[in-house]
């Protein structure tokens, strides 16, 4: 049994914490739902909400990105990457027509494809490998004790301010105009070729794996349904996909503007939306709130099942520097390639950009590199359980 | 040494980013909060996303 295996019966088997605590715990979660929609508004309370159930979702039912991307390069095991396709699928059949029939209130997550945009999800491929933590799979990890996610998070969101900071000129270097497949083909066409090159690519990756290894468990249709369900939520209340790498970009935008720093110099930092958003509370921002909510969703399944009782990862010094280094290229890449395993692969897929495919394409490439990475920079044989995010 | 200690250390991290947040933004007005869902709201969505390009 490998340690990461190890791990997740370590979990399942592990007792549970006591009925009272588990109250708590749920009467928690509700009054910071509450409380937010007191102070800040009703859609801000929601999107708390939704941010707690992408949390206990992904922690619950392990469901995640950098995990079965490893376990598909390594083990020929597709089932992690088919219920992710599963779920962009789900959302895609309601958001693209939804998005192109109400294009006043909702957006896409559409980017245009480009050098940096390439460049970004390769390097943010390596990197997720590296940390196995993707952009939500870090909130996840940190938010459940992670002590590699926990160290990971900061530099992420430091190098997503400075990747913002710098997008202008890396776009500069060549960028095709932004490709939404429901903008060209119509919505039901968009959402046809949508959803025949999903089905591309799970029957690649299933024709490639052992007979063994084709079935989906239960546990990963659920959490493919679950994460549909919460994605479209977000949708339809915030009036734009799922994202994670903004929010956390933000997050060090504050902290840069109350250290005194000028944000002016930056195109990106310096246009009025994001000005405004710097200047307004994080409880109105979208992906803060869904990201706060992600995190401390997983805090309370951690809880919940007496997680935190497991013992943090002994690693080697060049194993916490490499966190490190992950972290910024984490934030950093995620910025030029207009988003991460979210905002551009599941959202940017399911809202039917061209740039969320290049990305899953990309990004894989990278991934093979980052996982012979991780296994020289001392992560491996670690009771790390991030194998899932 | 358990998960315990840093996800308190996470949860402190997190608490102080919205205390630090709190002192340096604008108050916060459910009042002038947008509707509860955005679709059928006739507003336009924010565009505050990760896929948000460089300059608007």
């Amino acid at each position: 049994m490998t340690s990461l295996a190890a791990n997740s019966a370590m979990q399942t088997s592990a007792p549970r914490a006591g009925l009272g605590w588990r109250i708590a715990l749920v009467i928690a979660g509700i009054a910071a739902v509450l409380t937010v929609a007191v102070l800040a508004g009703a859609r801000y309370g929601l999107l708390l909400a939704v941010g707690l159930g992408f949390g206990i979702v992904l922690e619950g039912l392990r469901f995640g990105f950098a995990g079965p991307w490893r376990a598909l390069i390594l083990r020929r095991e597709p089932a992690g990457l088919v219920a992710q396709l599963i779920a962009i699928g789900v959302v895609a059949i309601v958001a693209i027509p939804l998005i192109e029939s109400h294009s006043g209130e909702l957006i896409g997550a559409h980017a245009p494809v480009g050098f940096a945009m390439i460049g970004g999800a390769f390097v943010f491929g390596i990197a997720m490998q590296i940390v196995l933590g993707c952009g939500s799979g870090t909130l996840v990890n940190a938010g459940s004790g992670n002590a590699v996610g926990a160290v990971a998070l900061p530099f992420f969101a430091i190098g997503s301010f400075a990747g913002a900071w710098h997008l202008d000129w890396w776009t500069g270097l060549g960028t095709a105009p932004t490709i939404a497949l429901g903008d060209v083909f119509g919505a039901n066409g968009g959402l046809a070729v949508t959803l025949v090159l999903l089905a591309l690519v799970a029957i690649i990756a299933l024709r490639g794996a052992a007979p063994e290894h084709r079935r989906i468990p239960r546990r990963l249709w659920l959490a493919a349904g679950f994460i549909a369900v919460l994605a479209i939520a977000n949708l339809v209340i915030a009036g734009q996909p799922w994202g994670v790498v903004y929010g956390l970009g933000l997050w060090a935008a504050k902290g840069a503007t109350a250290l005194g720093a000028d944000l002016s110099g930056s195109a990106f930092w310096s246009a009025p939306a994001n000005m405004e958003r710097v200047s307004q509370s994080l409880l109105t921002d979208v992906t803060s709130l869904t990201n706060i909510g992600i995190i401390a969703g997983a805090m309370l399944v951690a809880s919940w099942r007496r997680g935190f009782d497991q013992p943090v990862a002994r690693l080697p010094a060049v194993a916490w520097i490499a966190a490190i280094v992950a972290g910024l290229l984490l934030g950093y890449s995620s910025r030029l390639a207009f988003g991460c395993n979210v905002g551009a692969f599941f959202s940017g897929i399911s809202t039917g950009s061209l740039h969320g495919w290049v990305w899953f394409a990309a990004a894989f490439v990278g991934s093979i590199l980052g996982v012979k990475l991780r296994a020289r920079l001392g992560f491996e044989g670690a009771p790390n359980r991030g194998g899932h995010k | 040494m358990s998960r315990r200690p840093v996800a308190i250390a996470v949860a402190l991290l997190l608490l102080g980013i919205l205390a630090l947040d709190t002192g340096i933004s604008a108050p916060l007005n459910p009042f002038a909060a947008p509707s509860p869902i955005a679709l059928g709201s006739g507003q336009a969505a924010g565009g505050a996303h990760c896929a948000a390009p460089a300059t608007r």
